[in-house]
């Protein structure tokens, strides 16, 4: 039997910074494109040339990224079995975060879709859902944890084959300087969960296949993103598709959009928020 | 001078005048004042009442039991839970929910940690259901709400920053909460929103720690909406060592 060492001439460094040098190039199903314009998957309607991130993340994979006010962040989902859960920071004071509370209790409503902001616990808005073809998110529930998936699944670890969502966030922090206290309660895409009477909860799952929400950056963001099983996911096995991220230049919400002024509520947040983006003069 | 006790005899400790704090007076009419005593046996350990609008905090050992009575009626008591050990390990409504299955909290709900342990549960509970989606007012937040004339307003998270601070934490350590007599039904097209209490007074609820843990507590102030029936009440808080 062959093995992966056998395939590499690598016993001086001369033959071994060529053997790694041979590996450039390759193409990967999971990674980034960069520049972000060589995407292999534009998406419709946008010049690849004002692209600022592409990638596709793997199903028990995380990703993140500083983005400047006005950046739109396209996620989709290749398989209808991704979840992409998702943390939004204030890049500039990071103690301002997505608050999960008041992204429900602002708008009077706990699913998410088109036009729902995700909203600081800072009177502003950190980043509008600005398209969705789902309708199926949850911001309730949360991402999964080591304990709940060394139970469900035996391992938790993310260097194993079922990562919770809390590990691979806390990798994401760190490198931008955050630490576990850093982490509040996240909200997820493209797997639903659904409120009964009762206040039961139950998993609705995905929309299928070709999915995709759009955020639209109000402030410079840090986003984190850990693409991994729901936690109410009743399968037994850890199941969980690629998730592809595109992001462009665009501008912020501004009084020419209807959103701006489309419930007092929302006409205070995007008030609010350009109110602090004025005042640093960003 | 009259001395203000409970039906056992017990005289709550204060920050202010008792008698002042238990006043019906000093609510709005019709307010019933009742001093509920604790929902589990055992030794008193700590009993106190927090004034209307005010902050509290306590570290509670693991068995031991806190029941917080809500004395004037349909008084928010907005809170959070920390493991006392490691406060980097706090409470998390959407493990609790999760692990639940239930937006609801009820008796035998385990009131989980961001790492899914238990910090404690429910073992008593005088209302139908408890809140823990609808999270914690603030100036910042009040002004989205119900406009920027109500950004002077103290709120809860002002309330949890300062009690934060005798801890040595901050903005970064506060997340989602639980809102004692707090009522948020959610209808089935996802609207949700805080509406007229169901709690009453001298209602109760007692949860039991299962790891020694910091309780911070915001006595509501907020007068913008009904979570507290537009009338800031006092809670007491009772905690009772757990059966050895």
């Amino acid at each position: 039997m062959v093995s992966v060492a056998d395939e590499h001439e690598t016993g001086t460094v001369f033959s071994a910074r060529a053997d790694a040098r041979a590996r450039g190039g390759k193409v990967a199903d999971a990674m980034p494109y960069v520049p972000a314009s060589s995407t292999p998957f534009p998406p419709p309607g946008v010049a690849p040339e004002a692209l600022t991130w592409a990638e596709t993340v793997a199903g028990g994979g995380y990703t993140h990224k500083v983005v400047a006010r006005g950046t739109r962040v396209r996620l989709a989902d290749v398989t209808g079995e991704a979840c992409a859960h998702v943390l939004v920071y204030n890049a500039m004071e990071p103690w301002e975060r997505l608050n999960v509370a008041d992204t429900v209790k602002i708008p009077w409503q706990a699913y998410l879709g088109a036009g729902h902001p995700l909203l600081s616990g800072d009177g502003r808005v950190l980043a509008t859902v600005t398209a969705d073809d789902t309708g199926r998110h949850d911001a309730l529930c949360g991402t999964s944890t080591a304990k709940a998936n060394r139970a469900r699944y035996g391992d938790s670890a993310p260097q194993g084959p079922s990562p919770s969502g809390r590990e691979l966030f806390t990798l994401a922090a760190a490198k931008h300087g955050l630490a576990p206290r850093d982490l509040p309660p996240s909200v997820s895409f493209f797997q639903g969960v659904l409120v009964g009477a009762d206040g039961g909860l139950t998993f609705a799952g995905s929309a299928g296949p070709g999915k995709s929400v759009e955020l639209l950056a109000e402030l410079p963001l840090i986003i984190l993103i850990a693409n991994v099983p729901h936690p109410a996911d009743p399968r037994p096995r850890y199941t969980c598709g690629p998730l592809r991220v595109h992001a462009w230049r665009a501008r912020p919400t501004s009084p020419a959009d209807p959103r701006w002024a489309a419930t007092p509520e929302a006409n205070r947040y995007y008030l609010n928020t350009a109110d602090y983006a004025a005042a640093r003069g960003i | 001078m009259t001395v203000v006790t409970d039906a056992a005899g017990r005289t709550p400790a204060c920050p202010l005048d008792l008698r002042l704090v238990l006043d019906p007076d000093q609510y709005a009419a019709g307010t019933a004042l009742v001093l509920a005593g604790p929902l589990a046996d055992g030794d008193v350990l700590l009993d106190e009442v927090v004034p209307a609008r005010a902050p509290w905090s306590a570290v509670v050992a693991a068995g031991d039991v806190l029941t917080i009575v809500d004395v004037g009626a349909n008084q928010s008591a907005d809170c959070l839970l920390y493991s006392a050990d490691d406060t980097a390990e706090r409470y998390s409504v959407p493990d609790t929910i999760a692990w639940g299955g239930n937006v609801y909290v009820r008796t035998g709900t385990v009131l989980r940690s961001n790492e899914g342990n238990p910090l404690a549960t429910v073992i008593a509970n005088e209302v139908d259901r408890q809140d823990t989606i609808g999270g914690a007012c603030g100036k910042e937040s009040n002004t989205l709400r119900y406009g920027h004339h109500t950004a002077a307003e103290h709120g809860c998270r002002e309330n949890f920053l300062a009690q934060a601070a005798a801890y040595g934490m901050g903005a970064r350590d506060l997340v989602s909460n639980l809102n004692w007599f707090m009522n948020v039904p959610v209808e089935a097209d996802g609207t949700l929103g805080i509406v007229d209490g169901i709690s009453g007074p001298g209602k109760r609820v007692a949860f039991r720690a299962e790891m020694d843990i910091l309780v911070l507590v915001s006595n509501c102030p907020q007068m913008n909406n009904p979570c507290n029936d537009f009338n800031p009440t006092p809670l007491r808080m009772i905690v009772t060592e757990g059966a050895a």
